[in-house]
């Protein structure tokens, strides 16, 4: 690859990020902290001085590190039990994990809210394992499936006990996407809003909850830009000591196709195993996506189909009404759009990072937006995307750019431990053979990313599903997609649209679970070639 | 090998820029029509943006009416809560993201005004007004529909309980362990409800509070947690039978029952009800402002107003609207609401939520 080609490659993501994110962010921040043309450093000194502030951030800190802990606990046995074994339905499995990540968290919370739970740090903590359960199972499982067993099983053959065996060969091999798996879970407790809104009751607040606050409610850009600062030294903090931990370089691995790794079950452990990790994946995920289904079903006149005709007449006769095929068409073209976006901005930027030098730098930089207030961002497009060529404060396309600039992220980080993993000596064996580096990329490194980077596409297409972070708060054209019918509907009383609620959301789940099957099965057509 | 994977890759490359460009087509395609409605009359081609909060509603007959009768357009774009839309438009107010603004309601309006981001508009349907909803002497924001955040009680409980319903604030310090409100930091009919406190207890309303408190009020974020959640005539399993919440809700628990009942399964505490009035204003900065207070006006003729309560279950500002008959028959207006005025609550809003906060939470 040559040095244009490598250069170009890292440009693109950084001008995406520097132009839709450090930018508008940069610009709402300085609003707050020169009011009027002077810089004014009062408010952090308030926001670091005051007592209470001091508390919502140490709460936002510990919650986000013991929700990462207990995801992670929770994750790890399953990302290991669903892809190094295989049984029937367990691509299935692998697809379903995924849809609760699409939920509005209203929604989510509410069931848990139905399920018996009270506004707790647990119930916190509960709801973010359910939310955060697919990142870690797909992004360590995606790397543990394709990694060789006969390393291990050399290890055990040379007499290596089987706790040495993995901590020796496995768990390093793991250790670059264990760490993005857990930066990315931490990052989303860190902002969660919905969650800690309904679940947490009002005694808790987090800095998400309160920059919300100050910016939507009390316009005290001051102090929210104070706590936004915060906010982001915090995350800086943790992506830095997070790539320390995690190790500059991956190790090379031999990777296997999946088919070839994957074996059943054989021993009654194993299969106590999968089964166990089955059943806590059935109680986590299903109890709760059980209650929405429940409830879109139960009418007035007993089990039927009345909330889901009732999305298609309740309020049919507003100019704001949107029929339930055309939201679900807004949605899809919308998160197409955004994994588009995601895919190739994030699938550049992964093949540059494997290349560079400061790799480091630019993980993190294009990290950074999952650790942002949603507000801040939100708002910052607002003031900042205000002058032609850039006045998009009202367009449509601002949505898939919020949306892949959450999933960009996930793009990078479930594809360079795949890229770094490549063993050195494929690429030399190329070169030698006379292979030109341009020529060594596209047949080594391309081929294998690409597998990756359809797993992230997934995820990306889910994130825009869902409707994360600053959309929001976008100021747009009626073309409402199917989590903003969710929230309108949520917001009437009454039990007919509480009814068709819970059926929108039904519909949610079911469009998640089948695009992502979807881009599963054209993802298997690659899993075969090395 | 490697050529059939890169053949794969070049096509899925082909496949996923081919879907872009079909998401961006259908995108533009899916643009609501209204655009492309034929223009008569003199405004030929002009298009307003309304910005309003996420709760605003209008039919769609009613909506082209008014574009069929002028020749404008109107783009609806929701921005979010009440608060979040105001701050936005204030935020842009250099070069505003809209023509008109609509949902700032009595708590916000002194914050409007004192940020200057509505032009006069003194519409001729103002004339219909009542005094006492025109709390803008320079006419920039114009009054379009008004509510009542008042505490809602179940029916059945009580009635099955044996308990006399409560009326007024006085009677709900009795049966605190009976209700559920809001938030007021994170909603607001809880900061409404908390207004109606401090309009009746003055000075003690700390105090009114602390007896809530320790009789087990208990508080919730948001309104669906409250209504839909802890409220035993919503819709999940709660055991709390008051609820803060509207004036509208027992009309409003008929008009989305199905099949409708004789009797609304919820009643209001009329003596509990703090007064809400939204307004509209032409923004400062528009390119169209003589279109806009053409939709301003329209707002307040009787077509529209008689359209806002199965819309947005609010009541119109003219009095000579009439009510859809399930208003008529299940809503009872508060006949005297508290109210306080709107500068002494921007100025205190905060203090007082960090106060609530204080007594109630800590």
């Amino acid at each position: 690859m040559t040095r244009l080609a490598r250069t170009a490659m890292i440009a693109v993501p950084l001008a995406f990020l520097a132009v839709f994110f450090l930018y508008p962010v940069a610009t709402i921040i300085g609003r707050g902290l020169w009011p009027d043309g002077t810089l004014d450093l009062d408010p952090i000194v308030d926001v670091v001085g005051d007592a209470s502030q001091r508390e919502v951030v140490w709460f936002t800190l510990w919650q986000a590190a013991l929700s990462t802990v207990l995801t992670l606990a929770v994750g790890l046995p399953a990302a290991y039990a669903f892809s190094r074994f295989w049984f029937p339905g367990v691509g299935l499995v692998r697809s379903l994990v995924v849809v609760p990540f699409v939920l509005p968290t209203l929604v989510v919370s509410s069931a848990f809210l139905a399920l018996g739970m009270e506004p707790s740090l647990g119930a916190i903590l509960v709801a973010h394992v359910f939310f955060n359960y697919a990142v870690v199972v797909r992004t360590v499982g995606g790397l543990w499936a394709h990694l060789d067993p006969h390393q291990e099983e050399a290890a055990r053959m040379l007499g290596a006990s089987r706790v040495r065996a993995f901590t020796a060969i496995t768990l390093p091999a793991l250790r670059p996407a264990i760490f993005a798996a857990a930066a990315i879970v931490f990052l989303f407790t860190f902002t969660s809003f919905g969650v800690v809104l309904v679940l947490g009751g009002p005694t808790r607040s987090t800095l998400e909850t309160e920059i919300y606050r100050q910016t939507a409610q009390l316009l005290d850009l001051e102090t929210a830009a104070a706590l936004s600062i915060v906010q982001l030294l915090a995350v800086i903090a943790l992506l830095v000591v997070t790539e320390r931990l995690a190790g500059r370089r991956g190790v090379a691995l031999s990777l296997r196709a999946a088919r070839d790794v994957g074996r059943r079950p054989r021993t009654l452990g194993e299969r106590l195993f999968v089964a166990a990790n089955l059943l806590v994946a059935l109680v986590l995920l299903g109890g709760p996506l059980a209650v929405l289904v429940a409830r879109s079903f139960d009418t007035a006149s007993g089990v039927g189909l009345a909330h889901y005709r009732a999305l298609g007449e309740l309020r049919a006769s507003s100019a704001l009404f949107v029929p339930p095929d055309q939201a679900i068409v807004n949605s899809l073209l919308y998160a197409l759009a955004a994994m588009a976006l995601a895919v190739v901005i994030g699938g550049l930027a992964a093949f540059a990072i494997v290349r560079t030098r400061r790799a480091g730098a630019v993980d993190t930089a294009l990290t950074l937006p999952l650790g942002v207030s949603a507000v801040t961002v939100g708002f910052g497009f607002l003031i900042a995307l205000d002058e032609p060529p850039l006045d998009l404060r009202t367009s449509w396309i601002l949505v898939p750019i919020a949306q892949a600039l959450v999933a960009i992220p996930f793009v990078v980080r479930l594809t360079t431990p795949v890229l770094r993993s490549i063993d050195p000596s494929l690429r030399e064996a190329a070169a030698t053979l006379g292979a030109s580096p341009r020529r060594v990329w596209r047949e080594i490194d391309l081929p294998i990313g690409a597998r990756a980077i359809a797993v992230a596409g997934g995820f990306a297409f889910a994130i825009a599903l869902g409707e994360f972070g600053a959309t929001v708060f976008l100021a747009r054209p009626d073309r409402p997609t199917l989590p903003v019918v969710i929230y309108r509907l949520l917001g009437q009383p009454g039990a007919a649209p509480f009814g068709a609620a819970m059926a929108a959301s039904v519909i949610l789940l079911v469009l998640a679970a089948v695009s992502i099957a979807v881009v599963e099965r054209a993802r298997v057509a690659d899993t075969g070639v090395f | 090998m490697l050529t059939s994977v890169l053949q794969r890759l070049v096509r899925n490359a082909v496949a996923l820029v081919l879907a872009t460009c079909l998401a961006g087509v259908g995108l533009a395609i899916t643009t609501p029509t209204a655009h492309a409605a034929p223009t008569v009359g003199g405004d030929r081609d002009v298009t307003l943006r309304l910005v309003t909060h996420d709760s605003f509603s209008v039919s769609k007959k009613v909506l082209r009416e008014f574009t069929k009768r002028t020749g404008i357009d109107v783009e609806v774009l929701p921005a979010g809560d009440a608060g979040a839309t105001l701050n936005q438009v204030i935020l842009t107010k250099d070069d505003p993201i809209g023509d008109v603004l609509f949902g700032v309601d009595n708590t916000f309006l002194s914050r409007a005004l004192r940020e200057d981001i509505f032009l006069p508009a003194e519409v001729a349907n103002l004339a219909h007004v009542p005094p006492e909803f025109r709390l803008d002497p320079e006419n920039r924001a114009i009054p379009i529909d008004h509510g009542a955040v008042c505490v809602n009680y179940d029916k059945e409980w009580f009635a099955e309980h044996d308990r006399p319903v409560p009326e007024t604030l006085d009677d709900l310090l009795e049966v605190g362990d009976l209700l559920v409100v809001e938030n007021p930091a994170t909603s607001s009919p809880g900061l409404a409800f908390l207004l109606a406190t401090i309009a009746h207890f003055g000075d003690g309303w700390r105090d009114a509070w602390a007896r809530l408190r320790d009789a087990g009020v208990e508080v919730v974020n948001g309104w669906e947690e409250a209504f839909n959640g802890s409220f035993t005539a919503g819709e999940g399993n709660g055991d709390k039978p008051l609820v803060v919440s509207y004036a509208s809700s027992p009309p409003v628990a008929v008009h989305f029952a199905d099949p409708p009942p004789d009797e609304s399964p919820i009643g209001t505490a009329l003596g509990t009800c703090f007064d809400q009035i939204e307004f509209a204003g032409v923004l400062r900065g528009t390119e169209h402002p003589r279109e806009a207070r053409k939709l301003v006006n329209f707002m307040l003729s009787k077509r529209f107003q008689e359209d806002v309560p199965l819309q947005m279950f609010v009541f119109p500002v003219r009095s000579d609207a009439k009510l859809p008959p399930v208003f008529e028959r299940f809503a009872e207006i508060p006949p005297a609401p508290f109210t306080l005025p709107p500068d002494e609550i921007d100025r205190n809003r905060e203090q007082w939520i960090d106060e609530w906060t204080d007594t109630v939470l800590r």
